[in-house]
């Protein structure tokens, strides 16, 4: 096991570095940041001044380099908008994002993994199609145009929910967390079933493929055979299966959720990091943007790494290999 | 009869059909059979010939878009056909149970095997979680399976195939029932294994006056195993009778194909018989018997589906044109 967890942990390291490559040149490519800092009245001392100051009139791999080095430090660099470290402003912001995102897969879980069994069970029934439509609109209509539509009903129209902001928050383990207040929880709900939609979607489909698959191995037969109830053969037998899959693609997708959600805190005026990319980007803050993407990286392979420890926990299948190799 | 003598098991004219796109797969069509306590009864057939549906039949298992729709079974005088779901659940795993065909898919293999044996304690009697795990680690040595305790926290996929089917039918036996079907539970063991496991079995029913339903299509195990046999064919029983007066002189032409194709040590050197032609599909069978194009006695009245004829001794047969019937008393009821 540790074996496994060394290897893993090495590949990890060096997607990240690839990573940083691959988001460093890309960022180095797209726009000037002088043109938008530097008022228009300054002159050609002034703007090679301010090239000078930000670094950028190095050549594109020494730049890289100062980046990288910084970087392993754990400097990203200083915003140019705020004159603070890039890492700290959007570390500031996280626990916004997380709360948004963590309490939009619990949405996905809690009434995905039901809806989607109930669906498998009873592929035929009027309700099942019903949460298959609903699955289908879920996966195809923008979150934009969803979150909008949203806001017109019930902030606007029947004034239920606040339509933008946290609302109070309460300081849990040095985090400010809404959920935990009726007028934070009221904030984060829309928001949250905003973001959650697409993957209550996917759940949903995936929780009704798995079923539809389960129920006709010969090992649910053999349960019925020993005289079960119906309950522990869902409960239990099923359950149990389809939960591998849904685990990891859950868990995998949890880092698209948090990149997601630049759109619905957007939308929503959510504090979180995904509106202060959207902002960056609009002012070319380009070690906002890096340092962004880097963290979104970092997470995407911290993920990893804990559903493959996950799945192997879930499935003995997996747990038996990874003692041998 | 006495009540006492009353068969376990009694089928009677059982259809079970399968509604598929295709049209109407008759896989069990009219079979009548009957089982009695610590009796063995085999049934045999070639791939196809609706030996599992049969089996599947009687535990009220058959899924979509199959259906039993005629016919009755009765479990100790009970129909089986018209019990409600919630009394079928409450007679299989512990008055009726079955070992499955493929061992490699019977157990779920997300589940430890105490799991799987303690649950299926549980669901039929209030028992304490030691007390479960106690008498599943004694089936699991009755059926030869060394170091139980330790086994019995393994999951299935650290089994060999052979192991998991002695861990299914330890399964089978661990409520003591009445009727087990076997469904070729011992295709997947190798030879020695599959002599110990007959004895095992063997000695179970014949002690606790288990009625065996024996699925197979190997000749040789049935010989050495059961009381009675049919032999089935394209959804039907086309001859049935014990053992040996069956095995000694078959009076249908499949039984004796059948019977002939099998290895024997008399006739070493001696290419085997081989029955011509292949099993018939469901959806497309030949108008009269199902076995005509492939029969060797063919005659004009086999162009209309034959009945069942009674012999002496029971036996019942179903051809217009039985072998060595002269020398078999034909019965008339
Ligand atoms: N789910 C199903 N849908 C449609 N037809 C089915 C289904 N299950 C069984 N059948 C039909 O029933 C017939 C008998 O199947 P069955 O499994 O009982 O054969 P068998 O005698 O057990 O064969 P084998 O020796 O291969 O196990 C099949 O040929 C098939 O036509
Ligand atoms: S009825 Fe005719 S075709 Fe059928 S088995 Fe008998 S002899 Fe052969
Ligand atoms: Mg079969």
């Amino acid at each position: 096991m540790s074996v496994f967890i060394i290897r893993r942990l090495m590949q990890s390291a060096l997607v990240v570095v690839i990573m940083s490559f691959i988001v460093f040149s890309g960022v180095f490519l797209v726009g000037d940041p002088v043109e938008i800092l530097v008022s228009d009245d300054a002159d050609q001392e002034e703007r090679e001044m301010m090239i000078k100051s930000m670094g950028l009139d190095k050549p594109f791999l020494v730049q890289y380099g100062i980046f990288i080095s910084k970087a392993i430090r754990g400097d990203l660099g200083d915003s140019f908008v705020f004159q603070e470290p890039a890492l700290l402003l959007i570390l500031d912001r996280m626990p916004a994002t997380m709360e948004l995102a963590v309490v939009a897969l619990l949405i996905a879980i809690v009434f995905g993994i039901p809806l989607g069994v109930w669906a498998g069970l009873k592929p035929e029934s009027l309700a099942s199609k019903s949460i298959m439509t609903g699955s289908i609109l879920g996966f195809s209509l923008p979150t934009f145009w969803v979150g909008i539509m949203m806001i017109l009903l019930f902030a606007v129209v029947l004034g239920w929910l606040p339509s933008t902001g946290r609302g109070d928050v309460q300081i849990i383990l040095g985090m400010p967390i809404s959920v935990f207040s009726w007028d934070g929880f009221s904030h984060v709900l829309m928001p949250a079933v905003n973001l959650a939609l697409f993957k209550l979607s996917m759940v949903i489909r995936l929780a009704r493929a798995g079923t539809r698959e389960v129920m006709h191995q010969d090992y649910i037969k053999f349960a019925r055979a020993k005289g079960l109830k119906e309950q522990r053969i869902i409960l239990v037998h099923v359950l149990k299966n389809i939960l591998i899959p849904v685990v990891t693609v859950l868990g995998l997708e949890f880092g698209g959720l948090v990149a997601f959600s630049v759109v619905t805190e957007t939308v929503f005026a959510w504090p979180g990091m995904g509106k202060l990319l959207i902002d960056s980007i609009g002012l070319l803050d380009r070690p906002i943007i890096v340092a962004y993407l880097m963290i979104i990286v970092f997470l995407f392979v911290l993920i990893n790494l804990l559903v493959d420890i996950c799945y192997s926990i879930l499935d003995p299948r997996v747990r038996l290999q990874d003692i041998k190799s | 009869m006495s009540l006492s003598e009353s068969p376990t098991i009694e089928v009677k004219d059982l259809k079970t059909y399968f509604f598929t796109k295709g049209g109407i797969a008759r896989a069990v069509d009219g079979v009548s059979f009957s089982v009695g306590r610590g009796k063995v009864l085999g049934l045999v057939g070639e791939s196809g010939s609706g030996k599992t549906v049969t089996g599947f039949s009687i535990l009220g298992l058959v899924d979509e878009p199959g259906r039993i729709v005629g016919g009755e079974i009765l479990y100790r005088g009970e129909n089986l056909v018209s019990a409600s779901p919630d009394r079928m659940r409450e007679l299989r795993g512990v008055n009726i149970s079955m070992i499955f065909q493929d061992p490699m898919m019977t157990l779920n293999p997300v589940l430890r095997i105490d799991t799987q044996m303690i649950e299926a304690l549980q669901a039929h009697e209030s028992i304490s979680k030691d007390d479960a795990r106690q008498r599943a680690r004694d089936v699991l040595g009755q059926v030869g399976i060394a170091s139980p305790d330790e086994r019995l926290r393994s999951y299935p996929h650290q089994f060999s195939g052979g192991m998991r089917q002695r861990v299914a039918i330890a399964i089978a036996l661990l409520n003591k029932p009445d009727l087990i079907v076997a469904d070729e539970p011992t295709t997947a063991l190798d030879v020695t294994i599959q002599g110990q496991i007959l004895y095992e079995v063997q000695k179970l029913c014949s002690q606790t006056g288990t009625a065996l339903i024996w699925i197979t299509h190997d000749l040789s195990v049935v010989a050495g195993l059961a009381d009675d046999i049919c032999v089935m064919y394209a959804g039907r029983i086309v001859e049935q009778g014990s053992v040996n007066s069956v095995l000694d002189k078959p009076m249908h032409p499949y039984t004796d194909g059948l019977i002939s194709s099998v290895p024997s040590r008399n006739k070493r050197g001696v290419p085997l018989a081989q029955i011509p032609g292949m099993a018939p599909s469901l959806l497309k069978l030949p108008k009269g018997c199902s076995f005509g194009p492939r029969c060797a006695h063919f005659s004009n009245a086999c162009d209309s589906i034959p009945d069942i004829s009674n012999y002496e001794n029971g036996r019942q047969i179903r051809c217009h044109n039985p072998l060595g019937a002269g020398t078999t008393l034909r019965v008339t009821d």
